[in-house]
């Protein structure tokens, strides 16, 4: 019964006790005192009133409550129990909760996979689920990754006789899915898709829960060496990737190989102390192993300290050993000479300013990475070459940056031939999830050619792409 | 030889291994109000470290490493979920190489669970909406009945952590829970009079606080979420407030005041400088100073603004 109706009961109820009595409004004699009996028959009807209205109340409770049931499954979306409700109970499920039972998740949305039902589709499959079966029928996306496509295009205009970069170019979008797989572990994949084709850019496990401080990744990624090497294309402060990394280092793609790495936290609290090592295949631009026996290792210390509240300071030094492919004969009737190692050396030094009231307004990264290689070549000769960079980036406004970054690198057979540059930029940030960005760079080659170019780039993101290692 | 290396060095790294530290539990959270909750609910039974200071947008925290470490021994890591922290906690909780915290684990607690969330979008969600929260306004702490909830939820949570204390943390929350009801009379007296007070807000922190102590907030100076604010809009604004005669502007101490500060001009507005969070200004060290100090602060204001 409605509160409509319960109201005209009560009027009802009190017209008729009224109505059996002498009318109030009487403008003769004030009415007779009522009799014992119209008392009584008074009292009765406060009585059935005071019955039917506590029966109408407990009837409204229940249906409240089924109400709330109701509402909090269609918050949990499908996923949530469609036909658990049951009238006496309202038991309140969150909106992320994966398991059918009513019990309170305690693992965070924001660590799980995105999994929002479409809010569209929902009332439609809460019907259709709520006839035919326990479970909605979108139960099993819960569990899809967070997905996010990252698009990084590129153009150049300008001269350069070294290096033909295309005037356009989409060079990579970035499709990543990244969840947990289960309590030990979680999944990142990045899979690039560019000109040249859809390569797995990183795809990885990490075990999250060992003990003894370590942290274990497994699979293709991008190793520790420096700073620059482990950053995605779109993540780059600028649109390239520094001379050093060009000439020494991979390239785009960098040192980027299948293989474990290990990093270990030391028990310090001052300082964040982290070392890793790691093993490679031996198949990356940088290193190219023949056997199964010839690795690449990766080595890198890492230490990092809050200086005040609103400064830090990030050092590390890394080195990379392994096989390449220097010297190697094509051809089936020369003899194979011994493979030729190559071993790379790093350091970097990173510092940050951001004031905690004004972050999103204000901000200075400078960066510096030095790099030495050494490799060896026949007749136990050796060629070293030397490359480093220095960048500094300043945010001065909610959406705009500025920086400039100094290039200067040998050639990995050839340490005395020396490229030099420079490059200025400004970056506009539309929104977190897009940039645009301009940057003049000009190039000295060792050759003498001397390349003035204009850099542009648009980075735009889909989806639910966490956040990246700091 | 290559080996050999390698297995001694992973011998020494596990030797090195700490044992669990006996003592008060060591609980991590996000944000200064759900510390200063966790401290109520915990006294001497928990040493409470809070991640985001209450000075900062809570949006925008960076995932420094010295925060893995503040991770690393902790027993307790509590959020305020409703993926208000969801651009800097979990690379934090990766590389935690903590058990104890992953998601899923006896030792992470959403706090966000049982309380009343508002603003959950409907119809269809993009970022065209701007910086939209697809699980609703994650500002919930904003409300005391919400702050209850936490506090019921850490309770809870340490019971079960630390069996033994179970009484203490009863104890403790029935204490602040008449310390709360207590305050809630106090700032029910305070903003009573002025239910259905017109405010603008710079974000959208304060939907909970707003409902519960019947002010209306008829619009932002965000265009949209995470959106600076525009000219197109700020001259939309203001004659929107003219014409609902409207008198405060709240900015969370996180945001630039220039363009607040000309809206003031032009309407004759108060611009505040109002905390959402605990340790936003000194004053507001717990959670209950914080409601004082924001009450009475609006209040004072409201009654000079409006004359009542």
């Amino acid at each position: 019964m409605t509160m409509a109706r319960l109201s005209v009961w009560v009027l009802a109820g009190l017209a008729a006790s009224v109505g059996s009595s002498r009318p109030v409004l009487a403008q003769s004699a004030p009415p007779a005192p009522a009799s014992a009996q119209q008392v009584q028959q008074v009292r009765d009807q406060l009585d059935q009133l005071r019955k039917d209205f506590e029966t109408e109340r407990r009837l409204y409770d229940q249906r409240l409550a089924e109400l709330e049931a109701r509402l909090h499954e269609v918050e949990a979306g499908p996923s949530g129990p469609s036909a658990a409700a049951t009238p006496a109970s309202s038991t309140p499920a969150g909106p992320a909760a994966p398991a059918p039972a009513p019990a309170a998740p305690t693992t965070p949305a924001a660590l799980m996979p995105a999994s929002l039902p479409d809010p569209v589709a929902q009332p439609g499959d809460q019907g259709a689920g709520a006839q035919s079966s326990q479970v909605g029928p979108g139960a099993s996306k819960v569990f899809n990754p967070d997905m996010s496509a990252i698009g990084n295009f590129v153009g150049y205009a300008g001269k350069n006789e070294m290096v033909a970069n295309p005037s356009m170019q989409l060079t990579e979008a970035e499709i990543a899915f990244q969840a947990i797989v289960d309590p030990y572990a979680r999944a990142d994949f990045f899979l690039s898709a560019g000109p040249e084709g859809l390569d797995v850019e990183e795809g990885y496990v990490t075990f999250t829960s060992l003990p003894a401080s370590l942290l274990l990744k497994v699979g293709k990624m991008r190793a520790q060496f420096g700073k620059v090497n482990t950053l995605h294309t779109h993540a780059m402060p600028t649109v390239d990737r520094p001379l050093v990394t060009e000439n020494l280092v991979g390239g785009e793609d960098g040192l980027s190989d299948w293989g474990m790495s290990l990093a270990h936290l030391l028990p310090t609290k001052a300082v964040f102390l982290e070392l890793t090592g790691e093993v490679y295949s031996g198949n990356s631009n940088v290193f190219q192993s023949d056997s199964r026996s010839k690795l690449n290792y990766v080595g890198r210390v890492r230490a990092y300290r809050d200086l005040t509240e609103a400064t830090n300071i990030d050092l590390g030094t890394s080195f990379a050993y392994g096989p390449t492919d220097v010297g190697q004969s094509t051809t089936m009737t020369a003899p194979t000479p011994s493979v030729l190692n190559k071993t790379l050396y790093g350091i970097d030094a990173t510092f940050r300013y951001r004031p905690l009231r004004r972050a999103i307004y204000q901000r200075l990264n400078l960066r510096t990475e030095l790099i030495w290689s050494r490799q060896d070549l026949p007749s136990s000769m050796q060629t070293t070459a030397f490359g480093w960079y220095g960048l500094a980036e300043y945010q001065f406004a909610r959406r705009w940056y500025v920086g400039g970054r100094y290039d200067r690198s040998g050639r990995p057979l050839d340490g005395s031939l020396v490229d030099n540059g420079g490059s200025v930029f400004l970056t506009y940030w539309p929104s977190e999830f897009s940039q645009i960005r301009g940057q003049y760079r000009a190039t000295n080659y060792s050759e003498g050619i001397f390349a003035n170019e204009f850099l542009f780039q648009f980075n735009f993101a889909i989806g639910a792409h966490g956040a990246h290692v700091f | 030889m290559r080996l050999r290396v390698v297995l001694v060095g992973l011998a020494s790294v596990l030797v090195t291994a700490a044992p669990r530290a006996a003592g008060p539990l060591k609980v991590v959270t996000a944000t200064e109000d759900l510390a200063s909750i966790a401290r109520e609910v915990g006294g001497d039974q928990v040493t409470v470290e809070s991640l985001a200071r209450g000075y900062q947008d809570p949006h925008f925290v960076e995932a420094k490493p010295s925060f893995i470490l503040k991770l690393k021994d902790a027993d307790l890591l509590i959020a305020v979920g409703r993926e208000l922290e969801i651009g800097w906690l979990p690379p934090l909780i990766t590389q935690s190489r903590n058990a104890k915290i992953q998601p899923g684990a006896d030792g992470y607690l959403d706090a966000s669970l049982n309380v009343r969330i508002l603003e959950i979008p409907t119809g269809q969600i993009t970022r065209a909406m701007g910086d939209v929260h697809p699980l609703g306004n994650p500002h919930y702490w904003l409300e005391p009945g919400n702050g209850r909830k936490i506090a019921e939820a850490i309770r809870d949570k340490l019971s079960e952590l630390v069996p033994a204390a179970r009484a203490t943390f009863a104890q403790r929350y029935a204490d602040f829970d008449r310390r709360l009801a207590e305050g809630e009379k106090r700032w029910d007296a305070a903003l009573g009079p002025y239910k259905g007070a017109k405010i603008v807000t710079y974000h959208r922190s304060w939907p909970n606080f707003a409902e519960r102590f019947g002010l209306d907030v008829i619009g932002y100076v965000e265009p949209k979420p995470g959106i600076p604010p525009s000219p197109s809009h700020t001259l939309d604004l203001i004659d929107e407030m003219k014409r609902q005669q409207v008198k405060v502007v709240l900015v969370e101490p996180y945001f630039d005041l220039k363009t607040p500060q000309a809206i003031g001009r032009e309407t004759g507005a108060a611009v505040l400088v109002m905390p959402p969070s605990v340790g936003g200004v000194p004053e507001a060290s717990d959670y209950i100073k914080l409601f004082d100090y924001d009450v009475n602060l609006l209040a004072t204001t409201l009654k000079k603004v409006l004359g009542r």
